[in-house]
């Protein structure tokens, strides 16, 4: 296959970035999208142009690494998958693939299609997590049954990855999913209820703090979201804030 | 220097208590005197960053990803074991550290491992507290299932996602101690160097990814918890950005390095598509449960696969052959990993290999879709004789358990698994080598601490399937804590270590001047065009099956690929921004020197134990063939250039385990 | 409590209750207005009750309006906020694969809305108002009989006017396709009622904009042709 990119292009946090075209030739089609990226960037290397910077790791689709923007798609067409996980078979030859990083005040591009994700782990820092001590000296694993059902829903929510897409998709770069998600999997379990009340405020509090915009219900992100995290969740996290705000 | 494992005396039932009661602890107040470095934050360093921190002391934590959350323990999908015996059959402590040993080949040691089978069930409690969703049954209580090389079901799992679900357990408890301010916590942060200060490591150099600038940062301590190597061979199930650095920085200051060689090569991985690909993807070991392996018994067959005018499901039962069932009737297709990814490979070293490169075997859940169908129909009072209601009832079976396995599966290889068998190869998964650590799990340089993977303790020659998280979660949580507590008694008083001392300013130079030399050098090839080509040269002389002469000729290799590199390597951009090939082209020149002692290592020894195949020691059946005379752990000294490395060996004793041929017939 | 609008689930929810009330609101409007098709004399009982009963008059009618000016005013806030969180738009968007226009768009229905509530103000609630509160004449009466039904064909007169209403209406139609199971979502009521409020709120948001649009057309055609 060949194709032209256009692909957003920024030195730095303080460069104002601009979209630049590249040809690619000679594209598998089991190629993964990244991999097509290594064959640009190996080819711009050995030309003695920069590369173009984006993040990745376990390119299997469960680290959230990954990112981009494409054909103005969060990780791109197709459903349940991570940009990583995107196959070029996706795309035609001769296609135009534009290639734009995640874009949200909250996610500031460090280059090209790098970007800064830490205000997500801020809003963890403010209440993702269950107040007990790593000792070992908690109670029996079984102690406590917790309703198969519970215990799936939970997990559900637990899947989610971080990665962005949601914030990316929001047409209001609403954090609402990821943060919703994080609450619903406390929630719904006995070991998370005792701090409920305390972690939903303080949560969202970050999450508004951070710049993130409202929800409007749109239904993007959970369709574009690569775990298929659902819109319960937010909901789920919306009466938690509301039961929380009316008794703290 | 003698190596001194500090093994504390006594029975080994005893030991780790009895060692918690007699070494120093210091007191509340004093831990808040103490800063404690934390290299890497997955299920080793973030549980270790997080316990450290609870107990007072300052954790400084360092990760190359962009959140501790990325770190590679994220993509482990089976599970994690535990002595629970919730399934009441006949599980134990000293089973599960027999199995341990045993699937490590006889190649580990038993106090470390002892230990780990101990603090396992603490795990599982203390991660249900943190609120990891595990599975559990209709009746609230937790779900076990089966994993290789074991006789009973003490796996406890998060759907295809454990390593996710532990990873982001022990990441919401560093996020706890972040809020608290107890961590201070630096992502996209390389660590270039470790720093000694009178023999003990006081410090670290690290690179700011984001801006390019090279940081100092001292401690009382410091530990890592960096995972393994296994992308010397440039594909293997590892992230992208896992590599060897700390840990052979810290080998380079005096840290020796222990068994390179044993590798874990897992069965069931995605077989490799065509050149360009970037990384392998493992299919999980909980597929064994259920998943048939097999490939044609006639070569006829083999072609017409080959060429597509023969599809597997045609194929009769009869002209397969599931070789692992006819070889190990015991253990079938729930073998060890070692033995399976063996197997494999003498099936298509054979020519028996399905896929057009010949490389890859099937997978099948055809029987178990049947099964399951069946059972369902029984249990929902249907007709066991509709056959397509059985294969629905099946295939939703199937998709609850592996559901999100098979959809990666589909997205990968454009095939559904539920139709067709999956296609599988070995790949290089999980390195059981690593550094050198004693009991305490301190390196050969006092202060310096290796936990997880980066550790090579114990899992022997080989490890067992859900026992990496077991390890790496025992050892950030339970262990390392309290061990470390021992050394740093000594330094209530030492008060902050300065980062003006010379030894920082040397280490910092040291850094500079390498990563000018990338800069500078301008060469004509990209970092990944010299990595690929050690990755090919790993693989093919120091993969699944080794001899004499090939790791010869690989040593060689890898030596004159080294000084290339050096020469001809050409890294775009400056040393002041972000810049991907700039910490790429660090790693890999760690990479083709730990390569070549890996070599080196596979060499010395000459017998098969676990992962380490050595084609003249093996028995007649083709099984590995240990050798009394190298139960030893080999740790290596450097000294200069890996072949100069010197060997130090810590013989092996077993006391509490009958050294036996390792049979899973 | 404290803060709870200033929060963004808190607007949300706030949001959502103000558009619960119009939507019943509505619902009460058309119930009314669809009389005028069948039964003029009803149609002037009940609107004179409304506009005189005092209930209506001081309690409820307040409300109300506070309630839509609350609805625009926080709309706007929101859309504001909203649109900050995105500093650099993307060049290439596909809103299309993931989202409906409706969703993406209630600013824009929403505008379009308060243009015709302009114009719905202007026609009739002015007029009313300084009819009964500046003149005084609270009687509901004109040429000796109720005015309400005379007043409400006049308007209907004018094609172009009826054209606007129904334009308004088809935005209204949009604006509630997506703003009323959307309200239940932002109030955290997603169960297994959510499928029901799905559909009924389908039906609720093309049939009550239709029945209005039935109510302009019927009288603009009845005096017209």
């Amino acid at each position: 296959m060949n194709l032209t990119l256009k692909i957003w292009r920024q030195k730095n946090a303080n460069d104002k970035g601009k979209m630049v075209d590249y040809q690619v030739s000679d594209i598998s089609t089991d190629m993964s999208f990244l991999e097509m990226l290594d064959v640009l960037n190996n080819e711009l290397i050995e030309k003695g142009d920069s590369p173009v910077a984006f993040d990745h790791d376990c390119r299997e689709g469960i680290c959230g690494m990954c990112s981009l923007y494409i054909n103005g798609e969060a990780h791109g067409p197709g459903r349940k998958i991570t940009t990583c996980q995107l196959h070029m078979r996706m795309f035609k030859d001769d296609d135009t693939i534009y290639i734009e990083p995640f874009r949200a005040k909250a996610f500031p591009v460090i280059k090209d299609l790098v970007i800064d994700r830490s205000a997500f782990d801020r809003v963890q820092y403010a209440g993702g997590f269950i107040s007990v001590n790593t000792s070992g000296n908690t109670q029996d694993a079984n102690s406590i049954p917790i309703s198969k059902h519970a215990a799936d829903e939970a997990m559900d929510a637990a899947t989610c990855i971080g990665c962005g897409a949601c914030v990316a998709t929001c047409k209001n770069s609403s954090a609402m999913l990821f943060v919703g998600a994080k609450v619903s999997q406390y929630a719904l379990l006995p070991q998370g209820k005792v701090e409920a009340t305390d972690r939903v405020l303080n949560m969202i509090h970050q999450m508004d703090a951070e710049g993130f915009g409202n929800c409007t219900n749109t239904g993007a992100c959970e369709i574009e979201c690569p775990k298929g995290i659902s819109l319960e969740n937010i909901a789920r996290m919306n009466r938690e804030y509301l039961k929380a705000s009316l008794k703290g | 220097m003698a190596l001194d494992s500090k093994i504390p005396q006594g029975p080994l039932a005893d030991k780790w208590t009895k060692h918690k009661n007699d070494i120093n602890l210091v007191n509340p107040a004093n831990k808040r005197l103490i800063d404690v470095i934390i290299v890497g934050t997955g299920l080793a360093g973030g549980s270790a960053a997080a316990t450290l921190a609870e107990l007072g002391y300052n954790v400084k934590a360092f990760c190359f990803q962009d959140s501790p959350r990325r770190a590679h323990s994220i993509a482990a999908q089976g599970g994690i074991n535990a002595a629970k015996n919730y399934q009441g059959d006949g599980d134990s402590t000293y089973r599960l550290f027999y199995d341990t040993v045993k699937g490590g080949d006889y190649r580990s040691r038993e106090a470390n491992v002892y230990r780990l089978a101990e603090v396992s069930s603490n795990i599982i409690d203390q991660c249900v507290a943190q609120g990891v969703p595990f599975a559990r049954d209709y009746g609230g209580l937790l779900d076990n299932r089966s994993f290789g090389g074991v006789l009973v079901s003490r796996t406890f799992y998060a759907k295809g996602q454990t390593g996710q679900q532990l990873l982001l357990g022990a990441y919401s408890a560093m996020n706890r101690q972040i809020g608290r301010g107890k961590i201070k916590m630096y992502n996209r942060h390389e660590m270039l160097d470790v720093v000694i200060v009178d023999g003990k490591a006081r410090g670290i150099i690290a690179r700011n990814l984001v801006t390019g600038e090279i940081e100092r940062h001292s401690a009382h301590a410091v530990v890592l918890g960096t995972g393994g190597y296994g992308n010397v061979f440039f594909l293997s199930t590892n992230a992208m950005g896992s590599n060897v650095t700390a840990a052979w920085k810290a080998h380079k200051r005096g840290a020796y390095f222990a068994n390179p060689c044993y590798t874990q090569i897992h069965p069931t991985c995605i077989p490799v598509s065509g050149d360009h690909q970037s990384k392998l993807t493992l299919m999980s070991e909980s597929l064994r449960n259920d998943g048939r392996i097999w490939v044609p018994k006639h070569k006829k067959d083999v072609e017409a696969i080959r060429s597509g005018n023969l599809k597997p499901t045609q194929l009769a039962e009869e002209d397969r052959d599931y070789y692992l069932e006819r070889r190990y009737p015991a253990f079938g297709n729930l073998v060890p990993r070692d033995v399976a990814s063996r197997a494999a490979k003498e099936r298509c070293d054979e020519g028996y290999g399905v896929n057009a490169t010949g490389e890859a075997v099937y997978l099948d859940f055809a029987a178990a879709i049947l099964r399951y169908g069946k059972e369902q129909a029984h249990i929902k009072g249907l007709s066991e004789d509709d056959e397509a209601l059985i294969n629905k009832l099946g295939k939703d079976v199937v998709k609850a358990k592996y559901g999100n396995l098979f959809q990666m599966y589909e997205k990968i290889a454009d095939e559904n698994p539920y139709e067709t068998p999956m296609m599988i190869y070995p790949a290089v998964h999980y390195t059981m080598g690593g550094v050198w650590v004693d009991y305490n799990l301190q390196t050969t340089i006092p202060g310096l601490y290796a936990i997880g993977e980066a550790n090579f303790s114990d899992h022997g020659a080989n490890r067992l399937g859900a026992s990496a998280l077991m390890q790496g979660l025992a050892d950030g949580y339970f262990v390392l804590p309290y061990t470390i507590g021992d050394y740093l008694s000594h330094d209530i008083r030492t008060g902050t270590i300065s980062t003006d001392l010379p030894e920082f300013e040397e280490a910092e130079k040291k850094v500079t001047e390498s990563i000018a030399h990338f800069i500078n050098n301008k060469g004509s090839k990209s970092v990944d065009y010299f990595h690929r080509r050690l990755g090919k040269i790993m693989w093919d002389k120091c993969g699944m099956s080794r001899n004499e002469k090939d790791l010869k000729v690989a040593i060689e290799k890898i030596s004159a690929l080294r000084k290339e590199f050096y020469k001809e390597v050409l890294v775009p951009g400056t040393a002041n921004e972000f810049n991907e090939q700039l910490a790429k082209a660090g790693r890999v020149a760690d990479f083709l020197e730990l390569g070549e002692l890996f070599a080196k290592d596979a060499l010395l020894r000459e017998e098969s134990a676990g992962g380490h195949f050595r084609e003249e020691y093996q028995t007649p059946e083709g099984e590995a063939m240990r050798r009394k005379e190298f139960q030893f752990v080999s740790a290596w000294e450097y000294k200069g250039e890996p072949k100069d490395a010197v060997l130090h060996e810590e013989e092996l004793e077993y006391n509490n385990i009958e050294v036996k041929e390792r049979s899973y017939k | 409590m404290s803060g709870i609008l200033s929060s963004s689930i808190g607007r949300k929810f706030a949001m959502s209750i103000s558009a619960i009330f119009l939507i019943v609101f509505l619902l009460q409007h058309f119930v009314i207005n669809i009389l005028s098709v069948f039964n003029p004399t009803v149609f002037n009982q009940v609107s004179h009750f409304m506009g005189t009963f005092w209930l209506v008059q001081y309690i409820l009618q307040p409300i109300l309006i506070l309630g839509v000016i609350f609805h625009f005013v926080m709309g706007f806030i929101l859309e504001i906020k909203n649109n900050k969180s995105r500093e650099i738009k993307y060049v290439k968007n596909n809103g299309n694969a993931n989202s409906s226009w409706m969703s993406r768009n209630m600013i824009w229905s929403g505008l379009v809305i308060l243009s015709f509530m302009i114009l719905h103000f202007i026609d009739f609630w002015i007029p009313e108002i300084n009819t009964k509160y500046i003149v005084g004449d609270m009687s509901g009466m004109h040429n000796g009989e109720f005015r309400y039904y005379t007043e409400l064909v006049e308007k209907f007169h004018n094609p172009l006017r009826v054209g606007a209403y129904c334009l308004a209406f088809v935005f209204l139609a949009l604006h509630l396709l997506h703003g009323f199971n959307s309200a239940f979502q932002s109030i955290g009521a997603n169960n297994k009622y959510t499928k029901g409020i799905n559909s009924f709120s389908k039906l609720y948001a093309v049939g009550i904009p239709l029945g209005f649009i039935f109510i302009a057309l019927f009288h603009h055609l009845k005096q017209n042709l």
